[in-house]
């Protein structure tokens, strides 16, 4: 019976219920140091001098490292990946890419609050929070810039003094006559809507642990970090070591969502002073540190024009959007050119027009945080049209509908060239079929029946596109024990989405073993000796067809091997349940395990030549990006005098290819979905005019709770992707990319009467009454 | 008392056996519990008692770890995560419910779920819905979305309530 | 986030956290449920140098009805332990209701009445439910016990009518006269969060109690939904604005008193 589609309890769950989970803080390293940071309390400031005598005075202080030492012994920061952009993307967009290194501790500014300055390194978290206490630093205040669009305005406060202006990013794109399209056009509607700045916060923080062998001088490291391998080779780089002598291992991670990206100046400073000191270093971040520090997610404002005919068919999109990268551009064109790409999403639209700009700013760095640009297109894009449909006084799901790419259009050329550099084509899916089956939950249940004059009830949609599975690669090896025991060893990593059941789930299927006898190992650098690691809804897609490919291979080899075992012939072998068989001979039976002990060297009857065990690697290397898609539907009450909202019921209409697990799949898209509810209703990160972060503790920083969680309605469109053997497409990040526009729309077709129009959120009590008074007033 | 600011021995029964370690008037009972008695199923997620998953039972009350100093807890009776398990080794039932709704992901919230369910189902085993959304809203989850949570928690109350 | 060091006690007998208290050479401070002063600690943002735990003192843990038929609440309650007794549900509901918002069963197991009360956040329920039942706080110090009321003992924001060296002994609620109704509204972010802005109200058949809270550096007793609007002055916050506060406190003020109009039977 195959494993795929099927529901297969997931295998991670004993440990972790049992309280039995190892995450970076659980590790007990024998004489451990622990670490506690002095951060700027500054938006923008000179450093000083920095006086450390009393902190190293207080009994248990063992070290007080700040940028003078750092700067002399390791290189600021760059990430390769802010400074790739594929020829095919420099020829179509243009685009003006300015990194800045980051030091591990700076020098001469800071240029956000919560940046490291000191680290001091204590017998304990407490004593070292003690003496970054008595830490003296001299600050000298210098004027801040928190908002992008005055960042980049002539006379802004520079971020980055070397620079000329706070410019880091500007690309351009057009396709088709633009101009002449909005000149036609029987309705044009424009508007500016924000996508305003939320935090992830994973309830585990970020954390780090590194020790040396005193035999080797090799260095372990723990960290809860998304990409093992690539926090591997950046240490190797950025220490001056062989990646050999380097091993890092993730242990158990508490969910990451963008955030645990390699690398942060503490991936780098706890290895850092656990080579120094030659002892254990350990830094777990607290919510304090994490709620500054940590990078952030969306900030941008798009200045979106829709021309459509008189029928709604949009003719034309003009999007001049600005984003806010924080202080330091550390990941270049991935978030904004995500946005670019997924504007346009599930519709077929003539003539578009694109401009990006993307400034630094005196605030938390931002980065990849689920979605990763995605939710900020969708945003405009979706807001954009529900103008339409008001301007048209059309069904905002009509003129959906009337735009949508139809599956006979597959695959459909975009015309664009994705952030890979290949040309963007959606390769399947079905979206007008989605959209249909997710209004019929709306019209059926017919929510509008219970509205009241005071409590209104409202209908929002969002539909979106995904590209998913990016490369490079992923690998995995997998190899059958002489017990019978599949071992899975993936570069692949998990915070949390199940990868050890469904990876184990389609080395089963491939193999004929049970899900039972497999094991997977993912997120140590030394289990394979490449890996990429999770992150944009990658993992199912690549590590999946490796893992896939490899049990093939193995799967090969051992019917030869056992044919020879077994005086049959290949092709007559099965495998059932971890046995293999010759068919028609029911006594002809041989265990999965016994091929893998006859090859084992102490096996005198092994023929010369023969492979020592029976295992196969694959590295697989998709090709371009596979599409998901999905509609979103949120009904929501609107309480008039209160201004609250609440969610009613969200409707989920997706199509992430072929399902292997489908209880994994749903918890994703729900918990998705509720972080993007979060967002839409309650989170963001405030900034006062000077830049000192007014969001620090999670009283302050709303996340939702169950008492804010709607009733889910999921609706499977599975449309197999045509691009991989198994047929899958990703899906981690869907969720999380619809809920803002679906619930805007739909607390703005609860105040429809009123006329009022959401540019954006978190639509908490306050704003959405101040909405209502503004709209009854005018 | 002779120093009132120094160390001094804790004992307490943990999951029904009897601890002692020592602690700084300071030390977090969170800290205690993890790092002092090894017992890291307890997590910590912000330490200004809004995430719930440091939540143990204190004296057959849930309480946040985090907001309890390991002093106060000198003579107390706790449980832990590591204690749901019945005698024979078998997960518990609100164990159970989550690992059959699917009601966790990375797992990390999970301990703080368990117990603050733990204590509602034992002092109401019938516990009405808004019963169950007041006594999980003191927990943060940012993975599942909450409703498998939900799911497992109306599981488990079905099975209590009917035990009961 | 790790507290700094202190000082603890845990004195058996009020008399012995009287004396301590009382020791002006040292800045102590009272440890009650924790709830809010632990937070505090561990962002550093409270350094006491010494700390008094209540958690020992066996006199000041009661819940009980006085002679006069007043809900007497030692300092050692719980806001769980009020929660749970059946006679505060029947005979004080507004005060029953009011507590079931105050954050969460986890917070509510240590969180004590009396500390909430000394700690006076304004968006707290429990100022608010004190004042609305015309509650009086007795505390005692170096100079005796002193009864204050509820009107004169929340003075601004985290200020109390506290002298150095005392402490919040026990709160009492008046049994609410026959025949009376009440009320309880707030508007909060989240399920458990402290209110942007809400109401307590009682209506007795000789006098109506209006309480807003969450609109102004205290709870304001107020006669009439009338007044809310010139009386009220909000805090501008991240969670809500000064504009949205005086006005949900009307429209909040208003509900209230009809609804405990009704249960007052007309
Ligand atoms: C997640 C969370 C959510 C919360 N939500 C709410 C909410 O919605 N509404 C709400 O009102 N509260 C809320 N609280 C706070 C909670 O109610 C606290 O319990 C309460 O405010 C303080 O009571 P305590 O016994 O814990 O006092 P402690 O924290 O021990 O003390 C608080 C302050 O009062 C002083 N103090 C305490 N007792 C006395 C006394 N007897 N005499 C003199 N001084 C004393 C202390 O010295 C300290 O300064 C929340 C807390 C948390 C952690
Ligand atoms: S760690 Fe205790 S409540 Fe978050
Ligand atoms: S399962 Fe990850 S935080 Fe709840």
């Amino acid at each position: 019976m195959s494993t795929i589609g099927v529901s297969v309890p997931r295998i991670e769950d004993e440990r972790l219920l049992r309280g039995e989970g190892r995450f970076v803080d659980d590790l007990r390293l024998a004489g451990a140091l622990e670490v506690a940071f002095l951060r700027s309390p500054h938006a923008h400031a000179r450093i000083g001098a920095i006086d450390a005598a009393a902190a190293l005075a207080l009994p248990g202080v063992v070290a007080v490292i700040d940028g003078r030492e750092t700067a002399a012994a390791l290189e600021p920061m760059v990430f390769d990946i802010a400074k790739i952009v594929p020829e095919a993307v420099r020829e179509a967009t243009a685009p003006a890419v300015r990194v800045h290194p980051m030091p591990a501790l700076p020098t001469e500014r800071v240029t956000y609050v919560g940046q490291p300055v000191a680290m001091v390194v204590a017998e304990s978290r407490y004593l070292a929070e003690d003496a970054v206490d008595l830490l003296a630093v001299e600050f000298e205040p210098l004027p801040a810039v928190v908002d992008a669009e005055r960042a980049l305005a002539p006379g802004a406060p520079r971020v980055e003094t070397e620079w000329e202006d706070n410019e880091a990013i500007s690309f351009a794109f057009e396709r088709g006559d633009v101009d002449a399209a909005f000149a036609a056009a029987k309705v044009v509607v424009e508007e500016s809507f924000r996508s305003h700045r939320q935090h992830p916060s994973p309830i585990e923080t970020r954390g780090v642990a590194a020790g040396v062998d005193p035999q080797d001088g090799s260095l372990d490291v723990w960290s809860a970090t998304q990409t093992p391998h690539l926090l591997r080779d950046f240490l190797a780089r950025w220490l001056g070591r062989d990646p050999e002598r380097i091993r890092v291992r993730a242990p158990d991670v508490g969910g990451a969502f963008g955030i645990k990206h390699s690398c942060y100046p503490e991936d780098l400073l706890i290895p850092f002073a656990a080579l120094r000191l030659g002892r254990a270093v350990k830094w777990t971040e607290d919510r304090a540190e994490h709620l500054a520090a940590a990078t952030q997610g969306r900030d941008q404002v798009h200045r979106i024009a829709v021309a459509a005919d008189a029928a709604g068919r949009i003719l034309a999109v003009r999007d001049h959007a600005v984003m806010n990268a924080g202080a330091f551009n550390l990941l270049g064109l991935v978030v904004p050119y995500n946005t670019f790409t997924h504007l346009l999403g599930p519709y077929d639209v003539g003539a578009f027009g694109f401009a990006m700009r993307v400034a630094v700013t005196n605030t938390a760095p931002v980065a990849p945080y689920r979605g990763a640009g995605r939710p900020e297109a969708v945003f405009a894009i979706e807001r954009a049209i529900d103008r339409l449909a008001r301007e048209l006084g059309a069904d905002p799901a009509d003129v959906r509908a009337r735009n949508l790419i139809g599956p006979e259009q597959m695959p459909y050329e975009t015309g664009i060239v994705y952030r890979d550099g290949t040309d963007q084509v959606y390769d399947s899916g079905d979206y007008p079929e989605l959209l249909r089956r997710a209004r019929e939950v709306v019209e059926r249940e017919r929510f509008e029946a219970a509205a009241t004059e005071r409590r209104r009830i409202g209908v929002g949609y969002a539909i979106y596109t995904e590209g998913t599975g990016v490369g490079p690669f992923e690998t995995a090896r997998v190899r059958i024990e002489p017990t019978g025991r599949v071992k899975v060893l993936t570069g692949a990593s998990s915070q949390g989405q199940g990868h050890r059941t469904t990876l184990a789930q389609l080395a089963a299927e491939a193999l004929g073993v049970a899900v039972a006898d497999v094991e997977v190992v993912g997120g140590d650098s030394a289990a394979v000796p490449s890996g990429f690691g999770t992150l944009a809804s990658r993992t199912l897609v690549v590590a999946g067809n490796a893992v896939s490919e490899a049990a093939a291979a193995v799967r090969a080899q051992a019917l030869e091997v056992a044919a020879g075992m077994l005086g049959a012939a290949s092709y007559e072998l099965e495998i059932e349940g971890g046995t293999i068989a010759v068919r028609g001979r029911p006594d002809a039976t041989l265990p999965l395990g016994a091929v893998a002990d006859f090859l084992t060297p102490f096996n005198p009857a092994r023929p010369r030549g023969a492979p020592s065990e029976l295992a196969a690697e694959s590295v697989y290397r998709p090709g371009p990006v596979t599409w998901s898609a999905g509609v979103h539907v949120a009904v929501v009450a609107v309480d008039l005098p209160t201004g609250v909202v609440e969610v009613l019921r969200f409707v989920v209409a997706h199509d992430c290819g072929r399902v292997v697990n489908p209880a994994i799949v749903d918890g994703q898209i729900v918990g998705g979905v509720m972080q993007g509810i979060g967002g839409a209703l309650h989170e963001e990160v405030l900034y006062d005019e000077d830049g000192q972060l007014r969001t620090g503790n999670f009283m302050d920083y709303v996340l939702p709770t169950a008492g804010e969680t709607p009733e889910f309605e999921l609706i499977h469109l599975d449309t197999p992707s045509p691009l991989n053997p198994l047929g899958v497409k990703g899906m981690g990040e869907g969720g999380a990319i619809g809920p803002p526009a679906a619930i805007a729309g739909a607390v703005e077709d609860a105040l429809a009467d009123l006329g009022v129009v959401v540019h954006r959120g978190p639509l908490g009590p306050s704003r959405v009454r101040d909405l209502i008074v503004a709209a009854a007033g005018g | 008392m002779a120093d009132p600011g120094g160390e001094r021995e804790v004992r307490l029964v943990v999951n029904g056996v009897e601890r002692v370690a020592a602690a700084e008037p300071r030390l977090l009972l969170s800290d205690f519990l993890r790092h002092r008695l090894g017992l890291t199923g307890t997590h910590v997620g912000c330490e200004h008692g809004v995430c719930g998953a440091c939540t143990v039972l204190l004296d057959g009350e849930p309480v946040r770890s985090c907001l309890v100093f390991a002093v106060q807890a000198e003579g107390a009776e706790l449980r832990t995560v590591e204690g749901l398990a019945g005698e024979d080794g078998e997960l518990g039932p609100v164990q159970r419910a989550f690992h059959e709704a699917h009601g966790m992901q990375c797992g990390f919230c999970t301990p703080g779920f368990l117990i603050s369910l733990t204590a509602l189902l034992e002092e109401r085993p019938g516990a009405s819905e808004e019963e169950l959304v007041d006594a999980l809203s003191g927990n943060l989850c940012r993975c599942t979305g909450y409703a498998n949570i939900l799911a497992a928690a109306r599981a488990a109350r079905d099975q209590a309530a009917e035990r009961a | 986030m790790k507290p700094a060091s202190f000082d603890y006690h845990a004195p058996a007998t009020l008399a012995e956290a009287l004396e301590l208290l009382g020791d002006d050479a040292v800045e102590s401070r009272v440890l009650a449920g924790g709830q809010s002063l632990v937070p505090m600690m561990n962002f550093r943002l409270a350094v006491p140098e010494a700390l008094v735990d209540l958690r020992r003192i066996e006199e000041l843990r009661y819940l009980r009805t006085g002679a006069d038929g007043a809900l007497e609440v030692g300092a050692r309650t719980t806001q769980a332990e009020l929660l749970r007794d059946p006679a505060v549900a029947a005979g004080w509901p507004l005060l029953h209701a009011g507590v079931t918002h105050v954050g969460h069963p986890q917070v509510r197991s240590r969180g004590t009445v009396c500390g909430s009360l000394a700690h006076h956040d304004p968006h707290g329920e429990l100022p608010a439910l004190a004042l609305a039942l015309g509650a009086t706080i007795t505390v005692a110090g170096p100079d005796g016990r002193r009864r204050i009321a509820a009107e004169d003992f929340f003075v601004s924001f985290y200020e109390v009518a506290l002298e150095s060296g005392e402490m919040v002994v026990e709160a009492r609620f008046p049994a609410p006269p026959a025949g009376s109704g009440w009320s309880f509204r707030e508007i909060a972010r989240r399920h458990g969060d402290f209110a942007l802005v809400g109401v307590a109200c009682l209506v007795a058949p000789a006098e109506t109690r209006l309480v807003v809270f969450g609109a102004a550096e205290r709870p304001l007793l107020l006669a009439d939904p009338g007044e809310v609007a010139a009386a009220v002055r909000p805090l501008d916050d991240l969670h809500a604005s000064a504009e949205y506060r005086r006005q949900v406190a009307v429209q909040l003020a208003g509900e209230a008193l009809a609804e405990a109009r009704e249960r007052a039977g007309g």
